[in-house]
């Protein structure tokens, strides 16, 4: 079969236009099918960390939008497996306008560097933090895109809570993932709400002393609560982000659908594109066939030759991915999940073997039809 | 001369298989770009046709929704005899208090639940909004555990029928009537005696939002104006209709990506046309040199071809809209950032998105077709007529 690479490459370069316009097109086309393979890898198939692993949610069963009691927090610390338990209160305030939306995160400042061991901070900035109730801490990334510096003031009007923030910036931290969150002391919300509107916080951040723990957990804090007036829902943290990708509509199928309609997309491109080039050639295949050539082996010709056109545009649509992906990390404020996707492996293998198998699918009624066709036939033919 | 369009469509015949693959091509693309516009543009009709142009939403000073509004029943009295609210057949000021939650409802394609919002309200809200109407059953009585369901919500959930109890706040609620508000997004919602609501979520003082009809436009204008002044109050107030055109943003993920995905599959089957369109150019050089004897002009050759591959990707945004047509009607519904609930809405594949559709086809072929067609009218003739 490799005897005949060069015959193949020739071949595939004799109609240089129409070689380079289907390796575009395929390309083009795969390179949206690896982004939303890699989008769904990102969703439902990636593991979490090894910090994110041992983490939970428990939020208000009936939404998010409805709150919890806080004392809930003291009594899950209790449950065995729990290692520690923080608040964790979505601010949604506005910073300048509506249109500089980022994540504002109360939080129990003495307990979230126990939560979250993967953020590394400076021990004078976490202890300055730790210490004031008006203080607070950004991400790098988020510090970078405003300019921040620490002891910069920054003012949050609420929306929801009928308090306004005046923080100070205490320290800038650097985390692997959500390195783009404003954490604050959850106490300085609290002191500005009226007193009827005290002691109830959006979700609780569980932290579990092994994974092994995780799934008992889950279970011990929604049956705690079952039969109180606030229930609750306890789930990892990978789960809990993946309810608000579930907000957003039947994405799982949205995105199936899509891969499968452009999957069919450049199963049509590939084959019209070797349907062409056969036709065009019925007369050499009579020639090759006079020379010698089995009908295998002409066979294995033009099903290699659509192979290995479809293969370069295979890795030329991988490589167009991988652009892509770099802008989509850019647009993804609330979805963890996003903020760092990446062409992996399993989803870069799987581009180029759907490209593998559309060229032989394609390749393969037109490759037959003329493997089989008799010299005379062939020879006869006026295309 | 142009030659005459006979000829393209013949062409267009004679290679059918060519054709349709490469048709199907563009179809697929279209169709991609024709769901998601029947989707955002479902979504935007539905929050369209919501709120009555006289009536004005107060919230509290800094909430931009309903759901993280409070509101008390002190400030209701202070803004319901403000001038300009129009009064009711009894005589009492059209204003009514309102309490809005979320809760949460299984449904059969999401055994997670889907959040939906409760709205607690007294007959005069009721007696305000005048598109809704009574499909079947009654209103729910004041002081009891009972709730009217809008018609969407009851085609998609099977918990949410007729004679069956809901169990929210502290206890079951049952369904007593089903109601309709044509397109709008009141469809997507669950109304409830207010009273017996704010007390189940402990909420008799801390209410949602209040909603004022006014006299007449140039009233309810005034209305905002007035109430936005107001220090005392410290609410915001806004035109219905503005509230919900705003909410449109929530289908903007799903448009944007949709977009995205259909522009770079648009750029494929560019491409793919222009492959099939090159390869007629070649077949028929003969054709073209013939076709240049008999005295058609350069003009006339490049315009032919070009026509060709418009018409041939016109045929799949053709097909792209038979693909898509099924879809029109069929109720879905998208989680809404601002209520934190879902909005339910009916796909529309209206004539205008057809048309785009068609447009956007048209775009593509012409697109793919310029080149190869700007490549047959270079042809000299004698070479043309001597190639095999």
């Amino acid at each position: 079969m490799f005897r005949h690479l060069p015959l193949m490459l020739k071949n595939s370069w004799r109609n240089r236009r129409r070689t380079i316009l289907t390796i575009l097109s395929i390309g083009v086309s795969l390179c949206l099918l690896g982004f939303l393979m890699a989008i769904y890898h990102a969703f439902y198939l990636s593991k979490p960390d090894q910090y994110s692993a041992l983490r939970m949610v428990a939020r208000n069963r009936v939404s998010l939008a409805v709150p919890l009691p806080q004392y809930y927090g003291e009594r899950i610390k209790q449950l065995p497996g729990v290692r520690e338990v923080s608040v964790n209160q979505w601010f949604g305030g506005i910073y300048i306008d509506e249109k500089h939306l980022f994540a504002q995160i109360a939080t129990e400042p003495s307990k979230i560097f126990l939560i979250r061991p993967e953020i590394s901070i400076p021990a004078e900035q976490k202890k300055a933090f730790i210490g004031e109730r008006t203080a607070c801490i950004a991400g790098r990334a988020l510090a970078e895109k405003y300019n921040w510096h620490v002891g910069d003031r920054i003012t949050l009007k609420g929306t929801f809570f009928p308090v306004d923030l005046e923080l100070t910036l205490r320290g800038i931290y650097d985390a692997p993932i959500a390195d783009d969150v404003l954490y604050f002391d959850q106490e300085y919300i609290e002191q500005g709400l009226p007193a009827d509107q005290r002691g109830f916080i959006g979700t609780f951040d569980i932290l579990a002393n092994s994974t092994d723990d995780v799934p008992r957990v889950e279970k011990a804090v929604d049956d705690m609560f079952r039969n109180s007036p606030y229930q609750t829902k306890t789930e990892t943290e990978s789960a809990f982000a993946l309810s608000f990708v579930a907000f957003l509509g039947n994405v799982k199928f949205f995105l199936l659908s899509i891969c499968a309609a452009l999957t069919f997309t450049i199963l049509l491109v590939s084959g019209n594109t070797v349907a062409m080039s056969v036709r065009e050639r019925v007369r050499e295949v009579g020639v090759l066939k006079t020379l010698g050539f089995t009908r295998g082996t002409i066979l294995g010709i033009i099903l290699g030759e659509a192979v290995m056109v479809c293969l370069v545009g295979g890795i030329l649509g991988v490589g167009l991915a991988s652009l892509l992906v770099l802008l989509a990390r850019k647009g993804a404020i609330f979805l963890q999940q996003l903020q760092h996707l990446t062409i992996v492996l399993p989803v870069a293998a799987m581009c180029i073997g759907i490209a593998a198998m559309v060229g032989l699918v394609s390749a393969f009624v037109p490759a037959y039809n003329a493997s089989r066709i008799s010299i005379v036939e062939a020879l006869r033919s006026e295309d | 001369m142009a030659i005459p369009l006979t000829y393209n469509f013949r062409n267009l015949i004679v290679r059918k298989t060519t054709t349709i693959m490469t048709a199907f091509g563009v179809a697929l693309t279209v169709a991609v770009l024709l769901a998601v516009l029947a989707m955002v543009g479902g979504l935007k009709s539905a929050l369209e046709a919501t709120g009555d142009p006289l009536h004005v939403l107060v919230l509290r000073k800094g909430a931009n929704s309903e759901l993280v509004s409070n509101f008390s029943r002190e400030g209701f009295q202070d803004i319901k005899f403000k001038a300009g609210v129009a009064r009711g057949k009894s005589g009492e000021p059209l204003a009514s208090l309102e309490l809005v939650t979320v809760i949460n409802l299984v449904s059969v394609d999401a055994p997670d639940g889907i959040n939906l919002s409760v709205r607690g309200l007294s007959p005069v809200g009721i007696e305000m909004r005048k598109d809704l109407t009574l499909v079947s059953g009654r209103w729910f009585d004041t002081g009891k555990r009972e709730v009217v369901i809008g018609e969407s919500i009851a085609k998609r959930f099977p918990d949410a029928q007729l004679g069956k109890k809901l169990h929210f706040g502290t206890g079951d609620w049952e369904v007593v009537g089903l109601m309709s508000a044509g397109q709008s997004a009141t469809n997507s919602e669950i109304f409830a005696d207010l009273n017996q609501l704010s007390s189940d979520y402990r909420r008799s003082d801390v209410l949602s939002s209040t909603l004022l009809e006014a006299t007449d436009s140039v009233a309810a204008d005034a209305l905002v104006k007035n109430l936005d002044s107001d220090q005392r109050l410290n609410v915001d107030a806004i035109l219905e209709k503005d509230y919900y055109n705003k909410q449109t943003s929530s289908a903007l993920p799903i448009e944007s990506l949709g977009i995205l995905v259909s522009v770079i599959m648009a750029v494929g089957s560019a491409f793919a046309a222009m492959n099939t369109m090159y390869a007629a150019v070649a077949r028929r050089s003969k054709e073209i040199g013939t076709l240049r004897v008999l005295g058609f002009s350069r003009g006339s050759i490049l315009a032919s071809f070009f026509t060709e591959s418009v018409l041939l990707a016109a045929l799949g945004g053709l097909i792209g809209i038979v693909l898509v047509l099924p879809l029109s009607g069929a109720t879905t519904g998208i989680g809404n950032f601002s209520t934190f609930s879902e909005t339910s809405f009916k796909l529309r594949v209206t004539p205008g998105i057809m048309l785009t559709g068609l447009a956007f086809a048209v775009a593509l072929g012409a697109a793919g077709g310029l080149l190869p067609a700007w490549n047959a009218a270079r042809k000299e003739v004698l070479a043309a007529l001597r190639q095999v």
